[in-house]
């Protein structure tokens, strides 16, 4: 399954938010989306996934849904959203619950997917008793558990410090050598993007556009080893990022 | 050299400790203090009454209170008083409670209903329902209806207001979560924004338990044959002044059981909150 965006536009009221983007993404890549602070990055995210409409333009799915898929497209959010009057197991559960499994089906699933991001043990604590790094581990699983075709990330690690940043990292990279999941990756943080990136979309500052795609070509389980390689990478993301950065940082609000 | 190793500034002998200066402002629940404070309280008046230090024409002993109360146990009319009052009371109280909950629900999801209803809302809840009990005893008849209707006009209004508060109050990250996987209209507003709005509802029924045992005695002014506004109002108009207090003590017991009993529910269902 592919999707692609075209001629795709949007404002919010007079504010002109991602003007005239074109993107396709590929199955069993991550693509990752930087860019500067308010330059739509996020709101691209959305309309990829169908829960805000274009003003102009489109996103496309292309190809057939893999079988089995409960949710084609399914999101990890940055401040996890995870029902906190609900168990690890309940949240998973709420997300099967529409979808006419039986309960032994359900239960495997739930299982299933707890066991491979090694939450087992967590299965009905409540979501106020876990650590930022456990509650985005258990979105994890619960992203997993619909059999997503395409995982559209918005900032998944952004809520994190820094050390449970890098641990979670590695558990999505682990999690990518073994699954091959596809995925849509919007962040700010450009040592996220040169370690997880496939290629790496550069959105200018507001009304965002596409600036560059940046492919990496090293293997994403190599990387850790082969930093210094990167680093040349992350410094021409930098280098253009940079200005954009630098302009939308002294824009008003709401001029 | 030496002298690096030494401190240059050498420690002083004289030094203060550091003051305190944090703590507080985090009241911590003691044990034992409100039935000893109850219990003095009586005791002094009590001990007043005895003296003659409180004048019996102001106030009656608690004594002569619990000869009252022990009178009108022996008349086999307390329950008699007690059950029709609880009964009005549950009644009007569900009733209002479960139609405040859904207005509440329809006006906190759909515009047109918030359009239409919020304004009514404002516009209903400052009447005074005792004001309008004439008109409810000539819609609902002088018996049960107008009576459990004044209550459930009074606990209906607080329930919307807190329940479209509730919902409105909801994460939207919640509901855009749900709608991201997919989930149905009627499955997010039963599993994400009923249970997030339940803490605001919950609060909104202290209150309306407390309106409603108000509305309960003044409804009961008018009309009652049984309850204990009846029994109150009688005491009153015969200048009673032990049975009256008999009937405030009741009443206060009561909004003490209702408190309790809320209280307990809102450990039951909101222990997520920890």
């Amino acid at each position: 399954m592919q999707i692609s965006i075209e001629n795709l536009s949007h404002c919010y009221g007079a504010i002109d938010v991602l003007s005239n983007v074109n993107l396709t993404f590929n199955p069993g890549e991550i693509a990752v989306i930087i860019g500067p602070s308010g330059c739509g990055k996020s709101t691209l995210l959305r309309l990829m996934g169908g829960l805000e409409e274009p003003c102009q333009g489109a996103a496309y799915i292309a190809g057939q849904v893999p079988e089995g898929s409960l949710n084609p497209l399914t999101y990890i959010f940055q401040d996890f959203a995870l029902l906190p009057w609900r168990s690890v197991a309940g949240n998973i559960s709420l997300v099967l619950e529409d979808h006419k499994l039986s309960k032994r089906e359900s239960e495997a699933i739930i299982n299933d997917v707890l066991t491979r991001t090694n939450l087992s043990e967590f299965h009905d604590a409540l979501p106020r008793q876990l650590s930022g790094g456990m509650k985005q581990r258990v979105a994890i699983a619960r992203a997993l558990a619909v059999r997503p075709a395409f995982l559209l990330m918005d900032e998944p690690l952004s809520a994190l410090d820094s050390q449970t940043r890098e641990l979670l990292m590695d558990d999505l990279v682990e999690l990518w050598a073994r699954e091959k999941f596809s995925a849509c990756y919007v962040t700010h943080n450009l040592g996220e993007a040169v370690r997880l990136g496939h290629k790496v979309i550069v959105l200018s500052r507001r009304p965002g556009q596409v600036r560059d795609v940046v492919e990496i070509r090293i293997p994403l389980e190599e990387r850790r080893e082969r930093s210094a390689e990167l680093e040349d990478v992350q410094q021409q993301l930098w280098q253009m990022m940079r200005e954009e950065a630098l302009a939308a940082d002294r824009e008003l609000a709401d001029a | 050299m030496p002298n690096q190793t030494q401190p240059q500034h050498p420690v002083q002998r004289e030094r203060k400790k550091v003051p305190f200066r944090g703590g507080g402002f985090k009241p911590r629940p003691i044990r034992f203090v409100a039935p000893f404070v109850f219990l003095v309280l009586v005791l002094f008046w009590e001990f007043g009454s005895q003296t003659g230090f409180i004048s019996n024409l102001v106030l009656p002993a608690p004594s002569e209170a619990f000869h009252a109360f022990m009178d009108l146990y022996n008349s086999g009319l307390l329950w008699k008083h007690v059950s029709t009052s609880l009964y009005r009371l549950v009644f009007g109280w569900c009733i209002g409670t479960a139609l405040g909950i859904l207005v509440g629900l329809l006006i906190g999801l759909f515009s047109l209903a918030r359009a239409s209803l919020l304004p009514l809302t404002s516009a209903f809840f400052p009447i005074p329902k005792i004001a309008l009990l004439p008109l409810f005893i000539i819609w609902f008849g002088i018996g049960e209806g107008s009576k459990v209707a004044t209550i459930l006009f009074g606990t209906f209004f607080p329930t919307v207001i807190a329940t479209y508060g509730g919902v409105d109050n909801v994460e939207r990250g919640l509901i855009r979560m749900g709608q991201s996987f997919g989930m149905s209209r009627f499955s997010i507003v039963r599993k994400i924004i009923l249970p997030g709005a339940l803490p605001a509802i919950l609060s909104g029924a202290r209150i309306s338990a407390s309106i409603a045992i108000i509305l309960l005695v003044a409804a009961e002014m008018i009309g009652a044959e049984y309850g204990i506004g009846a029994y109150v109002l009688m005491a009153g108009s015969l200048f009673a002044t032990d049975q009256l207090i008999v009937g405030v003590a009741m009443l206060s017991i009561l909004g003490l059981c209702v408190s309790w009993l809320i209280g307990r529910t809102e450990k039951a269902l909101l222990n997520w909150r920890g």
